[in-house]
């Protein structure tokens, strides 16, 4: 025990130099208390997620799903990709949880306590679809920075609050108000202080809809602390990262809001199609909003071995951003033949549809079913990559899942 | 001439016995202190220590273990320019950001130009270009097409 603890001491003092600070009242530190800075804790069991999640990043913290556990028509908490740009905040506070609005186009500026905000509006509940903008990014060539996501970064759960035109309306916006940015309480990655992880937003049409809402509960409880508790912002069918987590602020802007990956290359595409590697100015990028078509077969799990004469039954999920999805086809020759999918509408605007079918192979062999979308505007999923762009943003080719019949 | 000669030999003893008062206390402290570096919890003057997880222990002992070519603690590959990736590249982000990424020496420079000029990178003088070089050999560009071939599946047998 006493060897133990000399080697806990010497452990201490050795992480001391390796954060660049010497911790103070290291003896004081709890009996197997393990500083922050160095931990290291098992991510499943931290935020509740399913072990066959993928982690593609430990700091910040970015996890994903894969296609079979997506499965659920109402995604549960523990198949729900994250995407943090910062650090979680930490020792949350709900009794003294502030939301300020401010910003040029506000009347006055004004706080809501998180009780206030719950009492004072009407409550709405929608199961919305989020996907992360980069969600495919990994398919790119020539590759793009960022998360390597593959398929795994969208989620469809229900979300429960007060509707963000309520609030604002009660606030008080003038005529010229363009765009809202939030601002939220996770932190920097370099600790510094002065700088946002993120702060996006919306254009006001956005912001108007019944749908967007600023809610506490995800799945009728208490949103998960990886996933915005108390408070996040929510706009469902646009990237995700407008759906802003741990919401402290919503300034109302005269002009597009300009905050931490609002500007630059973040969440944009070339406004105009590029060459594959091609360089783009910042000036020649455009907001990404409404995310494109997009379908995800979610049974079977790719690798399926299957008897000679028998029907493979699959299902899975579409959506389309803005709109809903018109039509859900899949082949199981490379698309030299699309057959008709059921689909059934959303249960609401802005939430993923649900599709199935009962597929017949001519003879034994390796196949693969591809699934195809179209939204209301008739544009379908491509079975190649979409126009390349620089980081990687929108790809929504074509799903397919590999199948043997023997 | 007497009386001063005393009067000094006098004082002479009271800062002697000062110091070697000053020193004792000292000394003291300093045994008290060492103590408690080595055991904080003063688990020696207790029955029993029951406490059980100290889980940094193994990872700390060996902080820059390199283990079949991956340094352990970041997963990087071992390469020259290792340990100038490890200290300038996982400070603030995970090394799993770098490795994800594929790019030519170019556009690792720009990440970095990035990095520097919005996310508070330190100037890395000449390791830059030990960094990129280490990056480019260890983690080169894959070329992809247009759509890769399903990989690595896992085969089972699907049941009714």
């Amino acid at each position: 025990m006493k060897r133990r603890n000399f080697i806990k001491k010497a452990t201490l003092t050795s992480i001391g130099t390796v954060i660049g600070a010497e911790i103070v009242f290291a003896h004081m530190m709890p009996e197997g208390y393990v500083p922050l800075a160095i931990q290291d804790p098992d991510p499943f069991k931290m935020f509740a997620k399913n072990k066959e999640m993928v982690v593609l990043n430990d700091r910040p913290w970015n996890m994903e799903a894969q296609a079979h556990l997506l499965n659920e028509k109402i995604t549960s908490s523990q198949y729900m990709f994250i995407r943090n740009n910062g650090k979680i905040p930490e020792n949350i506070d709900i009794k003294n949880w502030k939301v300020v609005f401010d910003g040029e186009s506000i009347k006055a500026p004004k706080t809501y306590t998180l009780e206030e905000l719950k009492s004072k509006f009407q409550q709405h509940t929608y199961q919305l679809t989020l996907e992360c903008g980069g969600n495919g990014r990994s398919e790119f060539d020539p590759p793009a920075k960022g998360n390597q996501w593959t398929v795994g970064a969208v989620s469809c759960a229900t979300w429960t609050g007060v509707r963000l035109r309520d609030v604002l309306e009660d606030v008080g916006i003038k005529d010229n108000a363009v765009y809202i940015g939030y601002h939220a309480a996770d932190t920097h990655l370099s600790g510094d202080p002065t700088k946002e992880p993120i702060s996006r937003g919306a254009p006001m049409a956005k912001v108007m809809q019944d749908e967007t809402l600023l809610a506490f509960k995800m799945n009728g409880k208490e949103i998960p602390l990886a996933h915005g508790y108390p408070l996040r912002l929510i706009a469902g069918g646009w990237p995700a990262s407008v759906s802003g987590k741990w919401i402290t602020g919503i300034s109302v802007r005269d002009k597009v809001h300009d905050g931490t990956k609002m500007t630059g290359t973040a969440y944009r595409v070339p406004c105009e199609p590029v060459e594959p590697g091609e360089k783009v100015k910042d000036e020649d990028m455009c907001i990404i909003e409404s995310m494109p078509v997009k379908s995800l077969i979610t049974y079977p799990k790719t690798g399926a071995t299957i008897d000679e004469g028998k029907k493979l039954n699959i299902n899975g999920h579409a959506w389309a951003g803005e709109l809903a999805v018109t039509k859900m086809e899949y082949s199981i020759d490379f698309g030299s033949n699309w057959v008709s999918c059921e689909i059934e509408p959303a249960v609401n605007r802005l939430a993923w549809q649900h599709f199935s079918a009962s597929i017949s192979f001519p003879k034994k062999g390796y196949y693969e079913v591809w699934a195809r979308a179209t939204d209301a505007q008739g544009d379908s999923q491509p079975m190649v990559l979409p126009g390349w762009n620089p980081k990687g943003y929108l790809n929504n080719a074509c799903h397919r899942i590999a199948v043997k019949v023997k | 001439m007497d009386d001063k000669h005393q009067e000094f030999r006098h004082s002479v003893k009271k800062i002697y016995h000062t110091i070697v008062a000053v020193f004792s206390l000292v000394g003291i402290v300093a045994c008290f202190l060492i103590y408690m570096l080595t055991d904080p919890g003063f688990s020696a003057f207790r029955e029993s220590d029951t406490s059980t997880s100290y889980t940094a222990i193994d990872k700390d002992e060996n902080w820059d273990t390199i283990e079949n070519g991956i340094h352990i603690r970041t997963g990087l590959k071992e390469g020259e320019g290792l340990m100038e990736t490890v200290n300038n590249c996982t400070n603030c982000h995970s090394a799993k950001l770098v490795t994800q990424n594929r790019m030519d020496a170019n556009r690792w420079a720009t990440t970095i130009d990035w990095m520097q000029e919005t996310q508070n990178l330190w100037d890395l003088g000449q390791n830059e270009e030990i960094i990129i070089n280490y990056l480019v050999t260890n983690y080169p560009v894959l070329k992809k097409g247009r759509r890769a071939a399903l990989e690595n599946i896992e085969w089972y047998e699907l049941e009714d």
